[in-house]
């Protein structure tokens, strides 16, 4: 079974060419050019020379992954600073290249800024060009000693050094937050420097990046193995207590964060609605849904012409009003969806259901229904909810209404789940005929499936158009099923955590990378990519599907296996 | 007395006449079976009587009430149990769990407890394996899990499917004197088999059937000895 593992040049020479081929792609896209600015570290290290060696280093440590098998040290030391060489090579002979071939008419970013750069403050091309061999050398060397480090250890060393890059990266919207403020301020000003973090912010980061991740891997640290050993009473208790603890931070955040990142944490609300949501129907009962956005459309155009008081104005009901009718003209949909589709299955099911949403759009859009819904100009002048004289006005106080929905609409879910009719989704998701053998009563199953993933999305739309006092048609394009299918699958499909931290990735990071414009969808896919060779199963599992993603050895038959023929 | 009845079924596949005319009658306490070539139709009369498939004409009794204008899920509750050909588990779920969705229909703890307890008797690898992933058991730990599932539901009859299907001698042998062990101790069993012989030698009755018709019916023994029998389905003589 085991490959035997042995030193081979082939696979040095692949992974550093894939290194070279990805650096020179990183440095002729612009990268590094753009964000030499952009420091993380006291003008020390920048986002460019972290984008220019990080292939290096992930393609060392691949290279040189046997290492921990075999426990040898000059393995990784040599695979890694060869892989690292080699991608130097690459970029060294680009630099090489462009300072005697004019190559701006083909990659406009090869600018003489670059060519600076790439010289690392040598005069001569070939000093620069054995800088660049040696600087990767040097960094494939230690991502071959990550490879040979116990993986407890490079995970937390990783963990550390992501936040620290994340929180260089989030300089400008923390200084905001920091900054703002009266006690929290000092601490502001002793994290970051003018540009990136200061060396105490940076060290501090990465501590505690690390310390983070070894109090998780830690088998006797390990938050939930040991509150599984105190007795239920006191279980009990730990769960209420880091319950509160976790909603006393959930309100306080947005009177700490400002403005702007309350407005991410409530768009990211409103994706987790949808997603638990969309989570029953994918996750818990298996029926794949491309049209989900429908739902969502209609919650929020259901409260738009209700309550709106612009040209468009017809009964003026306030929020909570139209809240109810909201969720329910959602829920109608959903079973009027559901019950053609009752008989099909996995990719019938997702085209006929995606076209049910763009159904959804056209509508929407029609000049046919624009008197009543604004066309493509929308729906303008929808009033915030109120409640007792407190007006939900801005981010910061529709966090709190998305708050509560999250709060309701995952109690909701959680019981569902672990309630007959979530035994029943789960029977239906393995085996429909085999379910229906069971007793289950595949209709009213599916429709319930479908009725509750819209309810949720509902009350998500009515939320949104809320939230923005104005809808637009343009808000619900196909892009929002696969935004909401991908945060489930990304957080690890079935699993109700996964949907908040699925959400969090994939909707609130673009939110805050923001200002990277163009490279933001760069990151996004190939964070998809990379998440789905690492960790299929998502963030967080949920246990029946990780089984399936995760291989497990099969069991030795009892006998070998004939066909019953013979038996004869 | 008789318990199940069916009454000149037929069933078709779309345009596809698959049942002309079935009629059988399983007494209470009997294992009867149906042998039959692939395509006889011996699948087709399980899935309708349990309800998956709607006959077109004919009726289905289960003590004389008529089970044609139930679902499939309402016959489970009845007492009808299907065990479906290729054993079927719920393959990503453990051993306890597809047991646990055997009893869906049922409220009763106690009951339930007590049912899971006889299967385990019934068969001790269940109870060995009850945290194991079902689709990691093998073939004939599959049958038995398929068929353990089903008594967890309180079947009045069960309605098995080709049990012997892909399994080694050995193996087989297992499942048949469960089969007959099961019946001793007073469950009505409907076997659909290839394995004529097999099903033949724990049967009470049997039907023969041939492209939708039942061409033979009678005694297990008689069954058995018939030359016609012996030469289409006992491999000769």
């Amino acid at each position: 079974m085991d490959k035997e593992i042995k030193f081979s040049w082939q696979d040095i020479i692949k992974y550093g060419v894939i290194g070279g081929i990805v650096a020179l792609y990183v440095v002729l896209i612009g990268m590094v050019v753009t964000f030499k600015e952009r420091y993380i570290i006291a003008e020390t290290v920048n986002l460019g020379q972290i984008a220019l060696f990080s292939p290096t280093f992930i393609l060392a440590y691949f290279a040189a992954n046997n290492a921990r098998k075999l426990k040898s040290l000059i393995y990784a030391i040599v695979v890694g600073a060869l892989v690292g060489a080699i991608v130097g090579v690459f970029v060294a002979a680009l630099l090489v290249l462009a300072s005697h071939v004019n190559m701006r008419e083909v990659f406009l970013n090869v600018s003489p800024e670059l060519l600076k750069i790439l010289h690392f403050g040598q005069e001569s091309l070939k000093g620069a060009s054995l800088v660049i061999v040696g600087l990767n050398l040097i960094v494939g060397l230690v991502g071959g000693l990550f490879a040979l480090a116990p993986r407890r250890w490079s995970n937390a060393l990783l963990v550390g050094a992501a936040l620290v890059t994340l929180m260089g990266i989030l300089q400008e919207l923390m200084s905001i937050t920091f900054g703002t403020k009266d006690w929290y301020k000092p601490l502001g000003e002793f994290i970051y420097a003018k540009k990136g973090l200061s060396w105490g912010g940076t060290i501090l980061f990465f501590v505690l990046g690390m310390l983070f991740s070894l109090w998780r891997s830690s088998p006797g640290l390990h938050p939930g193995a040991r509150v599984a050993k105190l007795p239920p009473k006191q279980q009990q208790g730990v769960r209420i207590v880091s319950f509160l603890l976790g909603l006393a931070i959930l309100v306080w955040l947005p009177k700490f964060l400002g403005s702007y990142p309350s407005e991410i944490l409530t768009t990211v609300g409103i994706y987790v609605i949808m997603g638990l949501g969309l989570n029953i129907v994918v996750g818990f009962a298996g029926l794949l849904d491309l049209g989900y956005v429908a739902f969502f459309a209609i919650g929020a155009y259901t409260v738009g012409i209700l309550t709106t008081t612009g040209k468009l104005a017809t009964v003026g009901w306030n929020f909570w009003m139209a809240l109810p009718v909201a969720i329910f003209l959602a829920t109608m949909a959903g079973v009027i969806l559901g019950i053609p589709v009752l008989k099909m299955r996995g990719d019938y099911l997702a085209i006929v259901t995606l076209g049910f949403g763009e159904i959804i759009r056209i509508l929407v859009l029609s000049d046919w229904l624009k008197p009543y819904i604004g066309g493509a100009q929308g729906i303008l002048q929808i009033p915030k909810p109120e409640i007792l004289g407190y007006e939900f006005k801005g981010p910061q106080q529709i966090y709190y209404l998305v708050l509560i929905g999250i709060l309701l609409v995952g109690y909701i879910a959680w019981r569902l789940r672990d309630a007959r009719v979530g035994r029943a989704w789960k029977a239906m998701r393995e085996d429909e005929d085999v379910a229906e053998a069971m007793g289950i009563h595949l209709v009213s199953t599916k429709l319930m499936a479908f009725a509750t993933g819209a309810a949720f999305a509902g009350l998500s739309g009515a939320i949104f158009a809320a939230k923005l006092g104005s809808i637009f048609p343009h808000s619900f394009n196909l892009i929002v099923s696969i935004n909401v299918l991908s945060l489930i699958i990304v957080g690890g499909i079935g699993s109700l955590p996964g949907v908040v931290v699925g959400a969090l990735i994939l909707v609130g990071l673009p939110e805050l990378l923001r200002e990277f414009a163009d490279y933001r969808m760069l990151f996004y896919g190939a964070l998809l990519v990379a998440m789905m060779l690492v960790k299929p199963e998502g963030f967080v599992p949920e246990k029946t599907h990780a089984r399936e993603l995760r291989e497990q050895p099969l069991e030795p038959e009892v006998a070998p296996e004939a066909p019953a023929r013979e038996a004869l | 007395m008789t318990l199940l009845q069916l009454d000149n079924l037929h069933t078709y596949y779309g345009n596809i006449h698959a049942l002309k005319g079935i009629s059988i009658t399983v007494e209470q306490g009997e294992i009867v079976t149906l042998i039959g070539a692939n395509g006889a139709g011996k699948s087709t009369t399980l899935k309708t009587i349990s309800g998956l498939l709607y006959p077109r004409q004919g009726k289905v009794y289960l003590e004389g009430k008529d089970l044609t204008k139930y679902r499939a899920h309402e016959i489970v509750k009845m007492g009808v149990i299907h065990v479906p050909e290729g054993r079927r588990v719920f393959s990503r779920l453990t051993v306890m769990e597809n047991l646990e969705m055997g009893a869906f229909t049922r409220k009763d703890k106690d009951g339930i407890q007590k049912d899971l307890r006889r299967v385990f008797e019934l068969f001790p690898r269940l109870e060995e394996r009850r945290n194991q992933v079902a689709g990691t058991l093998s073939g004939g730990e599959q049958q038995m899990l398929a068929m353990g599932r089903a008594l967890m539901s309180q079947p009045r009859i069960l309605l098995l499917d080709e049990p012997s299907m892909g399994l080694a001698p050995v193996l087989v042998d297992l499942i048949f004197d469960t089969i007959r062990e099961l019946n001793e101790q007073g469950m009505t069993i409907l076997l659909v088999e290839q394995n004529a012989l097999l099903a033949l030698d724990i049967a009470h009755r049997g039907y023969v059937l041939e492209t939708g018709r039942i061409v033979l019916e009678g005694d297990a023994k008689a069954l058995k000895e018939n030359p016609q029998v012996k030469e289409a389905y006992l491999g000769g003589s």
